[in-house]
Order: C-alpha cells, then sequence, then structure tokens
C-alpha cells in the first residue's frame, strides 16, 4: 500500500534520513522504532508531505506522491497524526472532530463515524464539549486519533502516541489502535519509542539508527533478537 | 451634549473605516503571524478604482438608479482591491515563506512604497477630487446634524461586518481560515489547501481596504496616492487596540479610535490639546496598549510558544 524507495530528507545542510526504503502492506501495522534522532518522525513528515524529499520515491495505493501539498496527500487517505498531537486546543473536541472531517461532504458518513469514535473512544463522547486544550495528555492523543479516522484514512502513520503520557493510558491507547485495524481492517505506520509495546501491536518492524535502516524483520522476530533488545528494549 | 452626539457620529464613521482596514491587518496576521504593511495603500487603490470605475462606467449606466451606480462601482472597486491583493501575495510573500518574518516585514515595506510611488506616476501627485456617489442629504435628529453618507457608510459597513463574519463562521473557507490560524502545520495535515486559504484571505482583506477607500473619498472628497499612508497606519493601531488576529477585536478597535480622535479634536479647547495632534492620538493609544496590555483589548494574555 504504501512503498517508500531510497527516501532523503534533510533540513538545511544536514542529511537527516539516508535513504531509506519501507513497505506498508494493507491492513497491516508497522512500527519504526529507533532512538531519538534516527529520523523517525522526519520520514513520516516527508511521508505526510510536510518536508521535501530530496531523492528517492513514495508510492501510496500505486501514485507517486513524492513531494505533493500536504492537502494533496491528505485526500488520497494518508493520514498523519503528528507528534505532539497537534490538536486544536481552542476548539472544543466534537470541533476538532468535525475539523477532522474537513475534506468530506458525505453528511450520512460523518455522523456515522462520529458516533464510531466516540464508542472508541468513550472519554472524548464524556468531554465531547470541552475545550480541547482542557484535556489530559492522554486523552487529547485519543482525540488526536480519533480527529484522524475522522477522514476515513486508508493509512494512518502516528507519531510517538505514547509520548508523555500515563503508562496505563498508552496500554489502552495502543489496545485502541489494534482494535481499529482489526475493525476497520486499518493499515497503521507506527512510529514509536515504546518499541516492545509497539512491536507487540505491530506485524512488522524496521529498527532505524541515524538515519538509516539497521534491520527490518517480522515483529516477532525483531522482539527475540537478542541486538535489538540490547538496545531498545531494555533487556 | 448635543455636540457629544454630533463628535459621537462623526467618530462613528470615521471609525467604521479604520475597522474595515484593520480587519485585513488582522486576517493577514491570523494566518500567516505577518503584518502587512501594504495593506493601506490597497485602501488608496480602493479610493482610485472607485473613481475611474465611475468614470469609465458612467456612460454604461446611464438611467440607473444612483444607488445602483454606487452598488457597481463599490463592487468593481472591492473585487480591484481583491484581485491587486491576492497578486501581491504571490508575487511578494509567497516566494518568502518559511524564511524569516523580518524578511517579509521589510518586503511589505518595499510594496507599500512600490504602490504609493506608482500611483504618483499614474494618477499625479496633486489630489484628485472624488465623485458624488449618492446625494448627500442632512437628517436632522434632536439637533444633531448627520449626513446622509455617513449613515450610509456605517450601515454598509455594518453589512460587510456581518458577510464577513458569516464567511468566517459558517463556510468551509471560513472554517479552513480558523484552522490555519490556530495551527497551521494540524490544517495542512487535515487536508486544507494552506496556499488557497492564503491567498483567498489577502483577497478578502484587501476587498474591504478597499471599500474603505471608497467610503473614506466618499466622505471626505479628495484622494491623493498617499492617502493610504495614515489611516493604514492607524488601523494598524485599531488591531493592536482589539488583540491582533481577533477579528470583533479589530471591529472593535477600529470604531473606539475613530471615536477617540474625534473626541479629542471636538474637545481640544477642553482637554487643552491642539486639534493638530489628532494624528498623535493613535500612537499615545498603542505605546499605551503596548505597555499595559500588549494582547489587546479582547486578547488574552498569552506568551509566545517555544
Amino acid at each position: 500500500m504504501l512503498e517508500v524507495n531510497e527516501m532523503e530528507v534533510g533540513y538545511g545542510s544536514i542529511t537527516a534520513v539516508h535513504g531509506i526504503s519501507l513497505h506498508v502492506k494493507q491492513g497491516s501495522i508497522v512500527t519504526l522504532v529507533g532512538a531519538n534522532g534516527a529520523g523517525k518522525s522526519t520520514s513520516l513528515r516527508a511521508i505526510s508531505g510536510l518536508m521535501r524529499v530530496r531523492g528517492g520515491r513514495i508510492r501510496f495505493c500505486g501514485d507517486d506522491i513524492t513531494n505533493l501539498q500536504p492537502h494533496e496527500i491528505v485526500s488520497r487517505g494518508l493520514l498523519h497524526v503528528p507528534e505532539g498531537r497537534m490538536i486544536f486546543s481552542n476548539l472544543t473536541v466534537l470541533e476538532n472532530l468535525r475539523m477532522g472531517a474537513y475534506l468530506r461532504s458525505d453528511r450520512s458518513g460523518i455522523s456515522h463515524d462520529l458516533g464510531f469514535v466516540l464508542d472508541t473512544f468513550p472519554r472524548l463522547r464524556e468531554r465531547e464539549s470541552q475545550q480541547a486544550g482542557t484535556l489530559s495528555g492522554g486523552e487529547q492523543q485519543m482525540l488526536a486519533i480519533a480527529r484522524a479516522l475522522m477522514g476515513r484514512p486508508k493509512l494512518l502513520m502516528l507519531d510517538e502516541p505514547s509520548l508523555g503520557i500515563a503508562p496505563l493510558l498508552v496500554k489502552a491507547i495502543f489496545a485502541k489502535i489494534a482494535e481499529v485495524n482489526r475493525e476497520l481492517g486499518l493499515t497503521v505506520l507506527l512510529v514509536e519509542q515504546n518499541a516492545h509495546l509497539a512491536l507487540s501491536v505491530s506485524a512488522y518492524g524496521y529498527v532505524l539508527e541515524t538515519g538509516r535502516i539497521l534491520l527490518s524483520d517480522n515483529a516477532e522476530a525483531l522482539r527475540s533478537n537478542p541486538q535489538v533488545q540490547a538496545a531498545y528494549l531494555g533487556a | 451634549m448635543n455636540e457629544l452626539f454630533q463628535q459621537l457620529v462623526n467618530g462613528l464613521s470615521l471609525g467604521a473605516i479604520y475597522a474595515l482596514i484593520a480587519l485585513g491587518y488582522t486576517m493577514v496576521y491570523g494566518v500567516l503571524r505577518f503584518i502587512n504593511f501594504a495593506h493601506g495603500d490597497l485602501f488608496m487603490v480602493g479610493a482610485f478604482a472607485g473613481l475611474y470605475f465611475h468614470k469609465w462606467l458612467k456612460p454604461a449606466v446611464a438611467g440607473w438608479p444612483d444607488w445602483g451606480v454606487a452598488l457597481i462601482i463599490l463592487s468593481s472597486a472591492m473585487l480591484m482591491g481583491a484581485v491587486l491583493g491576492i497578486i501581491i501575495e504571490r508575487l511578494a510573500y509567497k516566494p518568502l515563506r518559511g524564511r524569516p518574518k523580518l524578511t517579509v516585514l521589510i518586503t511589505a515595506i518595499g510594496v507599500s512604497l512600490l504602490l504609493e510611488y506608482l500611483g504618483q506616476l499614474g494618477f499625479g501627485a496633486a489630489p484628485r477630487g472624488f465623485p458624488t456617489l449618492l446625494e448627500a442629504r442632512t437628517l436632522s435628529l434632536a439637533g444633531v446634524r448627520i449626513s446622509s453618507i455617513q449613515v450610509t457608510v456605517v450601515v454598509a459597513t455594518l453589512l460587510l461586518l456581518v458577510g464577513l463574519r458569516f464567511i468566517v463562521m459558517k463556510t468551509r473557507m471560513g472554517l479552513a481560515m480558523r484552522a490555519l490560524s490556530l495551527n497551521p502545520t494540524a490544517a495542512a495535515l487535515m487536508g486544507v489547501n494552506t496556499s488557497a486559504v492564503i491567498s483567498f484571505t489577502f483577497g478578502l482583506g484587501s476587498a474591504l481596504a478597499a471599500a474603505a477607500g471608497v467610503f473614506y473619498a466618499s466622505l471626505y472628497q479628495a484622494i491623493d496616492p498617499f492617502m493610504g499612508v495614515l489611516p493604514g497606519m492607524k488601523a494598524f493601531v485599531a488591531a493592536v487596540l482589539g488583540g491582533i488576529g481577533i477579528l470583533s477585536g479589530a471591529a472593535l478597535g477600529g470604531i473606539l479610535l475613530g471615536i477617540v480622535e474625534t473626541l479629542v479634536v471636538g474637545y481640544s479647547g477642553v482637554l487643552g490639546i491642539p486639534p493638530g495632534y489628532r494624528d498623535a492620538v493613535a500612537f499615545v493609544i498603542l505605546i499605551l496598549i503596548l505597555l499595559f496590555k500588549p494582547s489587546g483589548l479582547l486578547g488574552k494574555s498569552q506568551r509566545e510558544k517555544v
């Protein structure tokens, strides 16, 4: 579904991602693990069009989407929940969710999906008319994911959904990600520092180090790989 | 008492004009976090567009009612302002997207000077008379003399404000504008075409400035290529006074500034301020607001995010 070939991305004179290649199959959850500064977020930002790609190609559902504008990429069904969540803190929870459906005009579909995300995240239903900025970190992350789901994505890219969130909520959020993947058949590309948790819900994983792919394998195999265990799983 | 009402009416019509210009500053600030210092010159272009459209369209619309002609001229001037605003953004500001803010700010000053001197080249430096679009009548209300032009300007401004509010609050484009002003990256990730929204915002703000130019010219009946400088600066003060980036703040700031300025001139004897200081009023207000409430009357104080 998503094919990244030899993608190179940089900031000014610094190259942050050195020609990485990724493959995300339809219906699967794929994780990029790696330490801070490995180029995980940069890779997602380049795929969603927030940063320019210097080399290589990105194909999504067969189309070349390299260096398209972010809104053109969103309209193809590739949605990105960025690091730091970036919810509209002055708008209410409901307004945020409606904003997620910005490109859609099928009213009945939108209200159906609104019901679905509020059922999936009951916390959000309790707080639907509250200003989003007053939510806790975990609730804001749920809102960011729910908002992206309102855009009916074919592929959802999640950047560090566990960042700054209480461990109990992190588990709940990952359970939701797995649930949505199972029930909607939603394809997910996950970036996570919490490698253990991320790999536990994923089918496949890539290990990034200083902008290069160090390893890639089935999630199970990566979890039992001694190199990965030593570096990222704290074993 | 009558005199006070008289001054308030005069202040209100001047304030309406400041408010219309201030809205453009504040909208552009909202989506780009940048003060478009060329905005006051769009006001001048609007006034000249009104003058020339009147000249060109007069024969074609002979026999039409006055208000119809006035409406056509106002709309054409607004359209002209919108197109010019969009062109300026595309040519001068868009290539600088992502560059330091100072670069864009200096470019805006350059664009402003360019428009002023191109205006001088094209229209001459001497003030030109502005045609009477609607026959002026003086209405007397309990001793207060109100010109029908003042009433028209205030009513037309109110209608434009209602229209603007509708666009911003009820349309998809308005939703996109609000999203962009709250968080540009998040808006882009929701599928908002940010370039198109920025163009639209420039067009809308410039159209309002052009309308203000036509109104101002109708009230004072003389226009020149530098007429946008002072009202432009004052409208900027009005936008800051109300809280930059806040639409209702710009409208409120404009009207307050117009009224305060008129009152200071009207009561210069009582206040001991010579009427020649009228232009200083706005800037004293600017200094005071920056000292005591930099976020403006309707703004919430907010720390710069790191």
